[in-house]
């Protein structure tokens, strides 16, 4: 079971695009240990991929530091009212999720 | 030792890398199949993997590293939550085919890795974890095989590592 990714974007300024992605992962460090003791393995995503229109714009590899229920901004240039915006991540469990948004 | 003694025969158990190298090769049959297609090389494992700062870049690609003006870092200076501290990296340079993220103190400094196109600026924000006070990293990695970095001391009152 996956939870969606919150996508955001701002309105195009100029012909830059800022958007904000919040996935929704425990992203385990693989440093914590539960209550018996034992070390809790990682579970973390780590691949993420963005799509423009279907064409990959951005992709990004992670590792466990990476922050309980990842926030990413980063910034499209022109992209243009009506584009999809898709965000596809991958953990190392190999659980896939794709999320999409419209450019306002 | 006599040569009659019976050595242990070592059987061939498989490799994390032959597991990963049968993952590519589906990873490669999904991609022909249509599926999103994702670069996790072996290369990037051995960068995720490394334990200091100069063997996760040099493993990420990164040939001369030199410190520059010109990729910038933002990031708190005092943090009291390591679980999730805000880490912005950017550079304005051409050429830059990559941005590292990396927390110095961390068990495995390296963070995140952002592989750039020419359909977005190289600058990124993401959240990271830092188990305590620790020196932040960026950096460039270049068309030309130099990695240019900025740092940037964190100060955490509370640490993330065991989040």
């Amino acid at each position: 079971m996956t939870e969606p990714t919150l996508i955001r974007i701002e309105p195009p300024r100029g012909d830059r695009t800022v958007v904000r992605v919040r996935m929704t992962h425990e992203m385990e460090s693989g440093q914590r240990k539960d209550a018996s003791g034992r070390l809790v393995p990682a579970w973390y995503i780590q691949e993420v991929l963005i799509t423009l229109n279907g064409r990959q714009i951005l992709t990004a590899e992670w590792g466990p530091a990476v922050s309980k229920n990842p926030f990413l901004q980063f910034s499209v240039k022109g992209a243009k009212s009506g584009d999809k915006l898709a965000v596809s991540w991958k953990d190392n469990r190999g659980t896939t999720r794709t999320d999409e948004a419209t450019v306002a | 030792m006599s040569p009659l003694t019976a050595q242990p025969v070592s059987v061939p158990l498989p490799q994390r890398r032959d597991i990963l190298r049968h993952a590519l090769v589906l990873g490669g049959l999904l991609a022909a199949a249509g599926y999103p297609q994702y670069a996790r090389a072996n290369a990037s494992k051995a960068a995720f993997d490394a334990r200091t700062l100069d063997e996760a870049v040099k493993a990420a690609g990164g040939a001369r590293m030199a410190e520059s003006r010109d990729v910038t870092l933002t990031a708190p200076d005092v943090t009291e939550n390591g679980a999730a501290v805000s880490i912005g990296s950017a550079t304005a340079l051409s050429g830059v085919r990559a941005i590292l993220v990396l927390v110095e103190k961390n068990p495995s400094p390296l963070a995140a890795i952002f592989r750039v196109t020419d359909a977005v600026d190289a600058n990124f924000t993401v959240r990271v974890k830092m188990g305590q006070t620790s020196p932040i990293y960026a950096v460039a990695l270049m068309a030309d095989g130099r990695a240019l970095w900025t740092r940037r001391e964190v100060q955490v009152t509370a640490g993330g590592c065991g989040v």
